[in-house]
């Protein structure tokens, strides 16, 4: 006797459960196994048992757990099981996984589960967009489409990156005295900024605020070129002069700031779309970049993929959930717990 | 209106008050007439197209957007025009912008019935910053933390003239205030505003707060709890304005032809009813002046119930004097005066209180009952009647509020500086013994008292503790207190809960307290006056 179609996967407030495995996809909660899409602390927390990543998300969470520079108490996981783009790994109860590159930041991924012929993909957080830091999204058929909607708005739509450099890189020459503070979360968003203004053709030194050097490095070693950067802590306010510093959202408007030569400050996030957000956090220079697809991402993701089935997660689910009604497609809200990436 | 766009946008992300002064200013001198005047209306006052209104705007996108999704973005964005602005499609074509001036001519020409076909073109020609410019300045106040008095501070500054002209001149003025700008950048003679029957700013007080003075040096006066009023008689004509400036004459017929002379004057507007106080010569409640509030026609029921007087505090002009130079002693007997030359059916006088010492009158402030009154005015007694808030001339000093402890129901996302966070608050109070099964009853809605910090709390709360949706508002369990504070509490049928309490805000976050020990609605009955 079969079970009832996808009995076998169940959304739960803390996290997504693979029951035939007892394995869990980035549970909000400490448990035996975790499946982890990627290394934001939302996804991937510490004090698993055993944790099933690709190399690069483990060398994030190894970083990220063991010096504490991000996050508050967490261990270093138990036990890391890898796995490459691509590669399937066979779980317990006949569960199969692969791993398939989402564009979110480095090691991101989407992971495949498939039980008794039924296929079921759980994004994590993705993008379409090219990002010199990681492989891109692949479209990949599927049964249950468990997608995000962060930027689930059809507010929402990412200009070219390249504009935004532009913007940025024309503040900095109109500005020579002074320097450009971007807020940039320190996974992912900072490395892909700093990537970017090189591939603009930005050649000068790029100032970094203590927290973001480790996860930058780390970065490098996996092969991304991110050009010379320096410590605001090793230099004076006039080297910083026309220069552009780089530092966690939380530490634009902090006292650490007034060490720099009168920042402009900016901010690198998808809210900066809407004005009165860039006015709340008192940005001057707002970017609008975003390591999350767009509302035009993530219609066009669900047309694509073009499952029996999506399932929405943490976000604007409502307008989604509508999107989808309107294009007569099935789809349900998932009601998970932790996810709340506003510093995006 | 790319220049113009442009201006708005950098003042959106600009927080520096002589930033956003110069940009205005840098904005004024490069700018030709009449672009610059509209501009400067747009920001210091807003323009007003009857035909264009929100509502227009949504209808517009309504049909474009699919209505669901169009309220949702609406209520994360928190500003109809930035929504819109945002979600218009792109038209394919290169943007062919109008100037400032071409684009009021065409929203002026509009009405409502082409408002539809015209408007979609007009902002078909823009870019998406272009288009939440020109809706912005469509639909008036445009909530870029852009004061009308900064806006005026900023053209007396492109200009290198006095700001207390600038005001002086303004409400004499219509848009594009083309004679100011002749007057300020062209060199030519200033406006002349003598015989018309214009607003003058008014004279604003501090809280008195800490603050203890000399009572030989400042005068107290009850501090009345009407809407504060300036009538002017110029040029045959009466009107009255209310504290910004609005002109409301025509909400009060009766007092339009009651000052026969050239004058300015300040005062309360009050009206008389039942419920008067008694105590200080029968003015009724707020509450009751309130009914007359906003009204387009007024009925003749209502004059006969609630006839408004004048309650005078001070004379700015006197048959063609400017008295706003001289002291408030000699301004005071000179209104003393002229009270003989005024109907008392329509005009009384705000009594000077006479009190020992300061300790004296902080009793005398602590015993008034009178429903009227909202605290006590001290005015330094050599003080010349000045444009806006001056530190150390007049103090207010309200009595202190009534707290009662109340429960959050329910919450909406807040507009403008606060979009998207959950910053309105609707409370309520149990009606019986919670422990008993009563349930709570809302009493209130409040928007402020709290701090940005206190905000971000309260909207984490509010969003983990939603039991239900109604578009945009939300229902959260009932577990967070609220200490409220208001000034009264009066009787109304309008309310579920039999009361409607008067400028409620949130005074104290109780974390702490359990809910069920919040106040009953009883105790909030226990302090009805009227």
């Amino acid at each position: 006797m079969s079970a009832a179609p996808f009995s076998w996967i169940k959304p739960e407030p803390w996290g997504i459960h693979v029951v035939p495995a007892d394995c869990w996809v980035d549970p909000s909660r400490a448990v035996d196994k975790a499946l982890v899409t990627h290394g934001h602390a939302d996804h991937a927390r510490g004090g698993h048992g055993q944790t099933v990543a690709t190399p690069e998300t483990l060398a994030i969470m190894e970083l990220r757990y063991r010096t504490g520079a991000e996050d508050d108490a967490g261990e270093i996981p138990h036990q890391a099981v890898p796995v490459e783009y691509g590669e399937t790994i066979r779980l317990p109860g006949g569960v199969d996984a692969t791993y398939i590159p989402a564009g979110h930041v480095l090691g991101s991924a989407q992971i495949l589960l498939e039980h008794a012929g039924e296929r079921v993909i759980v994004t994590g957080d993705y993008k379409r967009r090219a990002d010199p830091t990681c492989p891109a999204f692949e479209v990949t058929p599927c049964d249950i489409f468990i997608t995000e909607a962060t930027f689930g708005l059809p507010v929402f739509c990412h200009p070219p990156i390249a504009e935004e450099m532009a913007k940025l890189l024309d503040r900095l020459a109109a500005h020579p005295d002074r320097c450009v503070l971007v807020g940039a979360y320190a996974l992912g968003k900072a490395q892909r900024v700093i990537a970017e203004l090189r591939a603009a053709g930005h050649r000068q030194p790029i100032y970094l605020h203590g927290a973001m050097e480790k996860m930058c490095r780390l970065y490098e070693e996996h092969g991304v070129d991110l050009g010379e950067l320096r410590l605001v802590a090793d230099h004076s306010k006039e080297d910083m002069r026309g220069h552009v510093v780089v530092c966690p959202p939380s530490a634009l408007n902090d006292r650490w700031s007034r060490r720099l030569p009168e920042p402009i400050t900016a901010m690198a996030s998808g809210w900066m779309r809407v004005r009165q957000r860039a006015r709340q956090r008192n940005v001057e220079l707002p970017l609008v970049i975003s390591d999350h697809a767009d509302w035009g991402e993530l219609t066009r993701t669900i047309e694509e993929v073009d499952a029996q089935e999506n399932w929405i997660t943490h976000g604007r689910e409502d307008a989604l959930l509508r999107w989808c009604q309107l294009h007569q497609r099935r789809a349900r809200a998932l009601a998970l717990v932790g996810y709340e990436d506003e510093d995006d | 209106m790319e220049e113009f766009a442009a201006l708005i946008d950098a003042l959106v992300y600009t927080r520096s008050r002589n930033e956003k002064l110069r940009l205005i200013a840098e904005y004024l001198r490069a700018t030709p007439d009449p672009d610059r005047g509209w501009a400067l209306a747009a920001l210091a006052d807003g323009l007003d197209f009857p035909a264009v209104k929100s509502s227009t705007i949504r209808n517009l996108l309504k049909d474009r957007v699919d209505p669901v999704l169009w309220t949702l973005s609406r209520d994360f964005v928190g500003d109809t025009a930035e929504t819109a602005s945002l979600l218009w499609p792109s038209p394919d074509r290169e943007p062919d912008p109008p100037s400032v001036s071409e684009s009021v001519d065409l929203l002026s020409a509009m009405n409502r019935k082409s408002v539809v076909a015209e408007l979609p073109r007009l902002l078909d020609r823009l870019d998406a910053a272009g288009r939440y410019a020109l809706l912005k300045l469509a639909t008036g106040g445009m909530r870029i933390g852009v004061s009308s008095r900064l806006a005026k501070t900023a053209f007396a500054q492109a200009f290198a003239v006095s700001v207390d002209e600038v005001e002086e001149y303004w409400h004499g003025l219509e848009p594009p205030y083309t004679a100011l700008f002749d007057w300020a950048a062209k060199g030519q003679p200033p406006p002349d505003i003598d015989n018309l029957p214009t607003f003058r700013p008014f004279m604003l007080a501090h809280p008195l707060e800490e603050t203890v003075v000399d009572l030989g040096d400042y005068a107290a006066e009850w501090k009345w709890d009407g809407i504060r009023v300036q009538i002017v008689h110029a040029g045959g004509e009466t009107r009255i304005y209310s504290r910004s400036g609005d002109d409301i004459s025509s909400t009060f017929p009766e007092l339009l032809d009651v000052l026969p002379f050239p004058a300015v004057l300040d005062g309360e507007l009050l009206v008389r009813g039942s419920t008067q106080g008694g105590e200080e010569g029968g003015a009724a409640s707020f509450n009751a002046l309130q009914q007359r509030l906003g009204r387009k026609t007024v009925s003749k029921k209502m004059l006969r119930e609630s006839p408004a007087f004048v309650r005078l505090y001070d004379v700015l002009l006197l048959d063609g004097e400017d008295q706003r130079e001289r002291p408030w002693t000699d301004r005071r007997t000179t209104l003393e005066k002229l009270m003989g030359r005024l109907p008392d059916s329509h005009f009384d006088i705000s009594r000077v209180v006479e009190a020992r010492d300061f300790d004296h009158l902080a009793q005398i402030r602590e015993g008034s009952r009178d429903d009227a009154i909202e605290g006590l005015m001290l005015k330094r007694k050599d003080s010349p009647y000045i444009a806006g808030r001056r530190v150390g001339y007049w103090y207010k000093w309200k009595r202190d509020p009534l707290l009662v402890d109340c429960v959050l129901m329910y919450a909406q996302r807040g507009s403008g500086k606060r979009s998207s966070f959950f910053s309105d608050y609707t409370f309520g109070c149990w009606d019986g013994d919670p422990d008993q099964g009563a349930d709570l009853l809302p009493v209130g809605k409040a928007y402020s008292g709290f701090t940005d910090e206190e905000l971000k709390k309260i909207d984490r709360h509010v969003r983990q503790n939603t039991v239900n949706r109604f578009g945009p508002v939300r229902e959260t369990e009932r577990k967070l207190v609220f200490e409220v504070a208001f000034d009264s509490v009066h009787a109304s049928k309008r309310h579920k809960s039999g009361l409607a309490m008067r400028f409620p805000r949130i005074h104290r976050i109780r974390w702490d307290k359990p809910p069920h020990e919040a106040d009953r609605i009883e105790a909030l009955r226990a302090l009805i006056r009227d």
